[in-house]
């Protein structure tokens, strides 16, 4: 039985009238396929903004690998091993693919910091960004600007950021949001070819992705978990079905 | 793992997958120009060396201002803050025996350096408007205690008892400035060796990704306070420099060195040739003070109108100042002979 | 006891210029976030036209003053349409330049027009006297007390009771939201601004005795307006009032008992302020 290697512990979170976070505990295991589905409103990305520190909570605690992390800035967050990707991409449009990676494993092996030989000369970082970007399909497009690549492209960049950094627990916020149907399939071909012993906590909409993908789905509504089981058991779920679909069937997964 | 048909891990990548990140550091012929520029004017123009040493002043001044607001995109509104500290540091050792000027120089630059450590690690939590009230409200504390501090400082008249020793013992300050030009070129030359290299590194990589999305490069882990107020103390030595320089080549430390007036006459060089290059820093300064010289001395008022237009010209058209526009030509003349290749 | 009483009354008399003149900087930035550095031109603009229509056109004191604040505010408008309306998606740094560059064009019109002397400002007759309350105080300064008072409580009316209040307080909030609902906001911030700088002109006017008006005004009164601003949150109109409060208090008590120290420690407990409270006293975390 693997120990949680992600838990919330009853995360609470209001702003005024608006509960974006009731009582969440959540555990997520090493190695997990997991999905966080629900409406929209019911407050999926404010728990990853929990979780990853961008919001501090009222109530509850975050823990990673056992260790309570409720008040620790984001960017230690993120060098502690809990990655996440942005909704809307965030990336640096003006610099080529190779050197948005870059810049995280830089960060990762403290690179960062260096003052005085040029960035061209660190190998060994140029190489490993060249060979994610490559194992993730885009090494012919490497050297160009992500702003000019397709949006689902930018939305694999947006991946390999996060995978650079050599996470333990990944945040992905709707990774095949807006990417339009004839590239959704390299984004779950990519999902599907994670490290198997890295947590993955999987938002998104798309109930295709969801459900091929996910071995464990948990449910949010208007800031509570309304259920978690296995993608059998929510999609014979009858509250599920109502919350998304209101009277009809559950569509063909 | 997915892999590219063409590539295997282990593999070198294709050159040209990271030409761009490899060759950015290379030095070019386009590198030595303003160099051979400055040194030619040494020779070329022998009577107007205090007006390029007013230059070179300005360039490394704006150098250090472009570290931080052109790179790291920190806007302040008080950078002559640690120049005067380093001009007023330079004075005062010079008046009380410690006339060496390159040991003048170094603490001057430790000094401002220790100014900027401290001040960033405490302003720097602050963005925006606050930000920007933070560095103002430093530089006027500054200027209010360099007045008030008459004995120290000579108050509004200026510090003007300097005792400067000759240059490594062997040059002496002559009457044409010929010393002094030398010595601040020499300087600058270190100056920009210091930014170049801070540039090209990772270090500096990361500061634009700062500037362009401090969200995103926390995301990736990045201890973006730390490092704005490391590349804050840094900027703020090099503007310390630039002022003991200044003091000491003229033997005297003017209050306005303190003034909002000078750190905005400062950003507005910067913005003239456009923030973020390196070159903008040689660019901006010669044609600001040339201009000044000139049209000041015909009429104050008409200089100062001018100026104003053309700041208000320059942020509402020509996004990125003169380089920038450059760059713009550079491309869309590009552009046109790729149409019109058959 | 009466020293403090005079200490108190010209004290609160230059806040309340610096409140009328600060509280329009502090709404535009708070609806526009538009760091408008030239905001003491028009407080300039407000002086020197009040005193073109007083010795120029002979019109009445009062008359004139309102007159001037309400000919700036209009100028103001086709000023915000063509100028600063497109720079609002601009960089903080660019903003700053440009009204930098707003203030050396302003002064190199006032002085090619009136010359670089201040303007030479005459109480009108009927406020020459003087008025005891403790501690014997020109009336003029009493006078400008009331008007601060007068102001700060008809701007809260307009704010907290009218609908334009209503919709204003929702675009500071925010204005995505406000758009989305119908709030027409470029509209709501061109008014905001004519209001904004026509108030600066009136404290302009009617501060000329405290706050010379010469060329360089814009430079000489930014801090202490930008001060007013940061200190007491932008966005709001008592922040403003609350700060300019203290800062009005704590100049003039500084200069009659700590004249060595005189305006380091204002811009020392300044800056300790907005460590303490970023946002300032009364603005929005």
């Amino acid at each position: 039985m693997n120990a949680a290697v992600l838990e919330t512990v009853g995360l609470g979170k209001a702003f005024g009238a608006l509960r974006v976070a009731d009582d969440i505990s959540f555990r997520l295991q090493s190695g997990a396929r997991h999905a966080l589905i629900g409406p929209n409103g019911a407050g999926k990305t404010s728990f990853v903004n929990l979780v990853t520190g961008r919001l501090l909570p009222e109530s509850g605690s975050v823990r990673l690998k056992g260790n309570d992390i409720t008040r620790m800035a984001p960017d230690r967050r993120v060098r502690e091993g809990l990655c996440r990707t942005f909704q809307i991409s965030s990336l640096f449009s003006g610099l080529s693919v190779a050197e948005n990676v870059f810049l995280s494993i830089a960060e990762r092996e403290r690179v960062a910091w260096q003052m005085v030989r040029p960035a061209g000369r660190y190998r060994a970082v140029i190489e490993e960004a060249y060979a994610i970007v490559a194992g993730l399909g885009l090494g012919k497009v490497a050297a160009q600007a992500v702003g000019v690549l397709s949006y689902g492209q930018q939305r694999l960049v947006e991946i390999a950021v996060a995978l650079a950094l050599k996470p333990t627990v990944l945040l992905l916020d709707e990774p095949a949001a807006g990417v339009p149907s004839t590239e959704s399939a390299m984004i779950l071909d990519v999902l599907e070819a994670m490290p198997q012993d890295l947590a993955i906590l999987l938002i998104e909409h798309d109930m295709d992705i969801v459900f091929r993908f996910a071995r464990r789905i948990t449910v949010l509504e208007r800031g509570r978990i309304m259920v978690e089981g296995t993608p059998d058991e929510i999609a014979a779920n009858e509250d599920v079905r109502r919350v998304y679909f209101g009277e009809g069937d559950l569509a063909d997964v | 793992m997915l892999a590219d048909r063409t590539y295997s891990r282990g593999d070198a990548p294709p050159p040209q997958a990271i030409a761009d990140i490899v060759n950015r550091s290379r030095l070019r012929v386009a590198d030595f120009v303003p160099w051979v520029v400055a040194l030619a004017s040494f020779f070329l123009f022998p009577r107007s060396l205090s007006l390029g040493t007013e230059v070179l002043v300005a360039v490394l001044f704006v150098l250090s201002i472009d570290l931080v607001v052109g790179y790291a995109g920190i806007v302040t509104l008080g950078h002559g803050a640690f120049f005067g500290l380093g001009a007023y540091c330079a004075g005062v050792l010079a008046v009380n025996g410690f006339g060496d000027p390159i040991l003048g120089l170094m603490l001057a630059a430790v000094l401002a350096g220790v100014a900027g450590l401290v001040s960033g690690a405490i302003i720097l939590r602050a963005q925006g408007l606050t930000l920007m009230m933070f560095t103002l409200g430093t530089l006027l504390m500054l200027e209010e205690a360099a007045n008030r501090a008459g004995r120290l400082t000579g108050g509004s008249d200026g510090l003007s008892d300097m005792v400067v020793k000759p240059l490594l013992g062997i040059w002496d300050w002559d009457f044409f400035g010929r010393t002094g030009y030398c010595y601040c070129l020499v300087v600058l030359l270190f100056g920009f060796i210091v930014v170049r290299t801070i540039v090209m590194s990772p270090f500096g990589r990361s500061l634009r990704g700062i500037r362009e999305n401090a969200a995103r490069m926390e995301a990736i882990g990045a201890p973006v306070r730390r490092r704005l107020i490391v590349v804050y103390a840094i900027s703020a030595a090099l503007a310390g420099t630039a002022g003991a320089v200044n003091a000491e080549v003229h033997q005297f430390v003017a209050l306005n060195v303190l003034s909002f007036e000078f750190s905005a006459s400062g950003l507005i060089m910067l913005i003239l040739a456009g923030p973020g290059r390196l070159y903008g820093a040689f660019i901006g300064p010669p044609i600001y003070i040339i201009a000044s010289h000139q049209l000041a001395v015909l009429d104050p008022t008409y200089w100062v109108f001018w100026l104003g237009v053309v700041l208000i010209a320059v942020v509402m058209f020509g996004r990125g100042g003169i380089l920038g526009i450059a760059d713009n030509l550079i491309a869309w003349s590009r552009a046109g002979r790729k149409k019109r290749a058959p | 006891m009466s020293i403090a009483i005079g200490i108190l009354l010209n004290g609160l008399a230059s806040a309340m210029i610096l409140y009328i003149i600060a509280v329009g900087l502090s709404v535009t930035m708070g609806i526009m976030r538009f760091i408008n550095l030239a905001h003491c031109v028009f407080a300039m603009a407000g002086g020197y036209l009040a005193a073109y229509l007083i010795q120029g056109a002979g019109i009445p004191f009062a008359f004139a003053i309102v007159l001037a604040a309400i000919l700036v505010a209009l100028l103001s408008i086709p000023i915000e349409r063509l100028l600063y309306a497109p720079l609002y998606a601009a960089s903080e740094l660019e903003q700053a330049l440009f009204s930098i560059g707003v203030m050396f064009v302003a002064v190199a019109i006032a002085r090619y027009f009136f010359g670089p002397a201040p303007l030479s400002f005459t109480v009108p007759e009927a406020l020459r006297g003087q008025i005891d309350l403790g501690s014997v105080m020109p009336a003029y300064r009493i006078l400008l007390i009331v008007v601060g008072f007068v102001v700060f409580a008809a701007l809260w009316t307009l704010v907290e009771t009218t609908s334009i209040g209503r919709k204003l307080r929702a675009t500071v909030e925010n204005r995505r939201v406000a758009e989305v609902v119908g709030i027409r906001c470029d509209r709501l911030m061109l008014l905001t601004f004519a209001l904004g700088t026509g108030l600066a002109a009136l404290g302009g006017a009617l501060g000329a005795e405290i706050m010379p008006i010469r060329p360089n005004y814009a430079f000489d009164q930014l801090n202490y307006v930008l001060i007013v601003v940061a200190v007491g949150g932008m966005g709001t109109l008592t922040g403003p009032f609350l700060a300019a409060l203290l800062l009005g208090i704590a100049d003039t008590a500084c200069k009659y008992f700590l004249p060595e120290v005189g305006a380091f420690f204002i811009f020392g407990a300044m800056v300790a302020i907005l460590l303490w409270r970023p946002q300032g006293l009364l603005g929005r975390a």
